[in-house]
């Protein structure tokens, strides 16, 4: 036991004192955080409102843009070419021309910037135009407006979920984004870890390290001490990633400490006549809902039961990690090159890129029953299994247990496989190793 | 110091048979040489003997005791195909093959610090070993060879990839090893065998053909040559006894240089009593065969006296 630590440690400190392995660190927390940090920064950040002059000749439209803190619109009789005139001098940002013609086609609206006036302002516009037609073309048929508005219902959806006598908000959007982010996580770690690991022993068996080291050690030990010592790099780099991103959000925090606060919603200017009383609230509460996204996501971030993510995420990575870790031992030690390891590594990589193919779907199907296999089957279950967790209802515990267990089981028997296949190969230098040798070790097992 | 006793090992891979119940005896701090053509399977039983690899049948006893993992520790391997971790410094390297030989980190660096001042290589301790030359390299592969102190030491092929330099080095320190440890290498440099070896073990084709004291070998394979250098006047197969022959000739007017095949003593007797009566006798000597020459008689079945003969004296 005492030589597996001391191999674990030359694993472990060769590769943190890397300088690829600084980089990474720092880097990976940096973009992580950017990734959090800046559509919420962006949504903040506020430009010169836009303003808009509205050539309406139809008459249909007057005073019913709403106004918003970013974007303004003012109604103008003027010719268009005076209009543009104006434009080119930047007394606005730009004309929205509406032609009487509308009535009858709606593709002809026409809007002239100086500038970009951006897609958000574009949705806007947009909607008024198709209500206000609808809403004309309703009236014209004899149907009250105000019946328009009961019909517009609104369809932004909160998710709840029954727990006993408890309504609680599921959030699914950021359950769908932490079960993506968990299972992309761990496949990325499993096969940059892992294949870090059969680089490892190529190293060693090509540069004939290895015939030194096994007169001390067993080749066993030697095989799991690099195995452990390299999951105690990926460990070490995935606490260091949570707590320097945590770091970096906290003194975001600090410097700017609205940031993730819940945030009134701007009140709609509700300046212009014209407005019923029940106009004017729609508008205000498009705006509440406008603001809502961002308190959705830090509302959930608190309801979310983040530990269970954290615990099942370790656990799952450290056993995945191992099964994988073991399997691309066992191939290492059959080569001589890493441009060798083709033919061996196809029937490794194709269960981990099942698992990884398949987030997507198990993502919209979480309960379903190729979900079901695909997070029980020890191969795939790291991934899969990561990408059901976040969901509500939370997955069964014995679907949990009997994964875990079976990914355990399969990584001890993996690992007797691999130290057969490990011991007999890192020896065999300069011979090209097929897999029917490899059965042939198997068949005629002695030693 | 211990002993190795080695009784009936056999080793398969597959089908093909490495070992033939080999047996062999090496003696407490003696310099023990393992020789035999490539293939013969001399890397096998090392790697038998450092555990490496587990006998298909017999067993190794160290001091009386079956070879078990504890031993490792009283042993020093210097294999054939040698490596060292490229990326790593010299220092840390050395230190973490001494640890796995059970060496604590402090006295590791000490007998390291030891070592590498009296190779003069102490200023290479931070460096990366990708740095290094080849050369340097073989002096630090060395060093952990015999950095722990083992009682056993074992070297394969030693002197091939060596510079002529670092051969030396190594044949001084083998003689140095000698007086705390067993040595055990296999080589077929000749040469050292009989530089270096008390006794050696000739393997051929899995099997040992030919094992004992170097001595009562050279004594046992006697080609009955004769290297003899006369002054006469004449043909010098005149002084020939009957019996005689004439392996190698050289001739510098009437001063004869020969190399003579004598089957038995007595004829011996009589050419030197002919050419100290016709001629002058300048120098004599029994030809004994090299180790090359004992290795290519048992390994082609040519006599031994047909290879000396023709061999540089």
């Amino acid at each position: 036991m005492k030589k597996i630590r001391i191999i674990i440690l030359r694993e472990f400190l060769t590769r943190v004192r890397k300088r690829s392995f600084i980089i990474m660190t720092l880097l990976g927390p940096a973009l992580l955080a950017g990734l959090i940090i800046l559509p919420i920064y962006l949504a903040q950040l506020s430009d010169k409102p836009k303003h808009i002059v509205v050539l309406d000749e139809t008459g249909l439209f007057y005073g019913k843009f709403p106004n918003h803190a970013w974007i303004s619109f003012s109604y103008s009789g003027e010719d268009l070419e005076t209009l543009k005139e104006n434009l080119k001098k930047g007394d606005y940002d730009a004309i929205l021309y509406i032609p009487t013609s509308i009535v009858n086609g709606p593709a002809n609206v026409k809007l002239f910037m100086k500038k970009e006036v951006g897609w958000q302002a574009l949705e806007v516009i947009k909607n008024t135009i198709n209500y206000e037609l609808r809403a004309h073309k309703l009236a014209l048929a004899g149907v009250d407006k105000s019946l328009l508005k009961e019909i517009d219902v609104s369809v932004n959806i909160f998710t709840y979920v029954i727990k006993g006598k408890k309504e609680e908000m599921s959030y699914s959007d950021l359950r769908y984004f932490l079960g993506f982010f968990a299972s992309l996580l761990i496949y990325v770690f499993i096969f940059m870890y892992g294949s870090m690991v059969m680089r490892g022993v190529i190293e060693e068996k090509s540069s004939r390290i290895i015939e030194i080291i096994v007169s001390s050690v067993k080749p066993f030990e030697l095989m799991m001490g690099k195995i452990l010592g390299i999951a105690l790099v990926a460990l070490l780099q995935f606490v260091l990633w949570i707590f320097l991103t945590l770091a970096i959000l906290l003194s975001f925090k600090q410097a700017n400490p609205t940031m993730f606060t819940y945030k009134e919603p701007i009140k709609a200017e509700i300046k212009n006549k014209g407005l019923t009383p029940d106009e004017a609230k729609i508008i205000q509460q498009n705006a509440a809902l406008e603001q809502s996204e961002l308190n959705q996501l830090l509302e959930g971030i608190r309801n979310i039961e983040l530990k269970n993510i954290l615990i099942s995420f370790v656990i799952y990575f450290i056993f995945g990690y191992l099964l994988y870790a073991a399997m691309f031992a066992a191939i290492g030690s059959l080569v001589d090159n890493e441009t060798d390891t083709q033919q061996f590594i196809l029937p490794v990589t194709i269960p981990l890129l099942v698992g990884f193919l398949s987030i997507n779907f198990v993502l919209n199907n979480p309960d379903g029953p190729v979900s079901f296999w695909l997070s029980i089957i020890p191969f795939t279950s790291p991934i899969s299994m990561m990408a059901r967790i976040p969901f509500t209802p939370p997955v069964p515990l014995w679907q949990f247990l009997l994964s875990v267990f079976l990914l355990v089981i399969t990584f001890v028997l993996m690992v007797w496989i691999s130290g057969v296949i490990y011991r007999r190969g890192i020896l065999l230098y300069g011979k090209k190793i097929s897999w029917k040798d490899v059965f042939i070790w198997f068949a005629s097992q002695k030693n | 110091m211990i002993s190795v006793d080695v009784e009936n090992i056999s080793k398969y891979f597959g089908n093909y048979k490495a070992l033939d119940d080999i047996s062999l005896h090496v003696e407490k701090g003696s310099v023990f040489g393992l020789l035999g053509p490539n293939g013969a399977g001399k890397t096998t039983l090392i790697r038998i003997l450092m555990q490496i690899y587990a006998p298909d049948g017999g067993s190794v006893w160290i001091d009386g005791k079956k070879l078990s993992p504890e031993h490792t520790q009283l042993m020093g391997y210097l294999p054939e195909e040698r490596g060292l971790y490229k990326k790593m410094t010299v220092g840390e390297q050395a230190l973490f093959f001494a640890q796995l030989k059970g060496m604590s980190r402090n006295e590791a660096e000490k007998e390291l610090k030891k070592w590498f001042e009296k190779f003069d290589i102490l200023s290479w301790w931070d460096r990366k070993v990708e740095e290094l030359s080849k050369g340097m390299a073989q002096k630090v592969q060395f060093i952990i060879t015999v950095v722990h102190k083992p009682r056993l030491i074992v070297f394969d092929e030693p002197f091939s990839g060596f510079d002529p330099i670092n051969v030396e080095l190594l044949k001084n320190e083998i003689l140095t090893l000698k007086e705390h440890a067993t040595i055990i290498f296999s080589t077929h440099d000749m040469n050292s065998v009989e530089e270096l070896c008390d006794e050696i073990a000739l393997i051929n084709r899995s099997k040992i053909i030919l094992s004992g004291r170097v001595r009562a070998i050279k004594e046992q394979f006697k080609a009955n040559l004769y290297a003899i250098s006369f002054s006469y006047e004449g043909n010098p197969q005149e002084l020939m006894p009957k019996g005689i022959e004439i392996r190698k000739l050289g001739d510098n007017d009437s001063y004869w240089d020969c190399v003579v095949y004598a089957p038995e003593d007595v004829l011996v007797k009589q050419l030197l009593s002919n050419i100290l009566q016709q001629g002058k006798l300048i120098s004599f000597k029994e030809v004994l065969p090299t180790f090359h020459a004992i290795f290519v008689s048992k390994v082609t079945g040519i006599p031994i006296n047909e290879i000396v003969s023709y061999e540089k004296n």
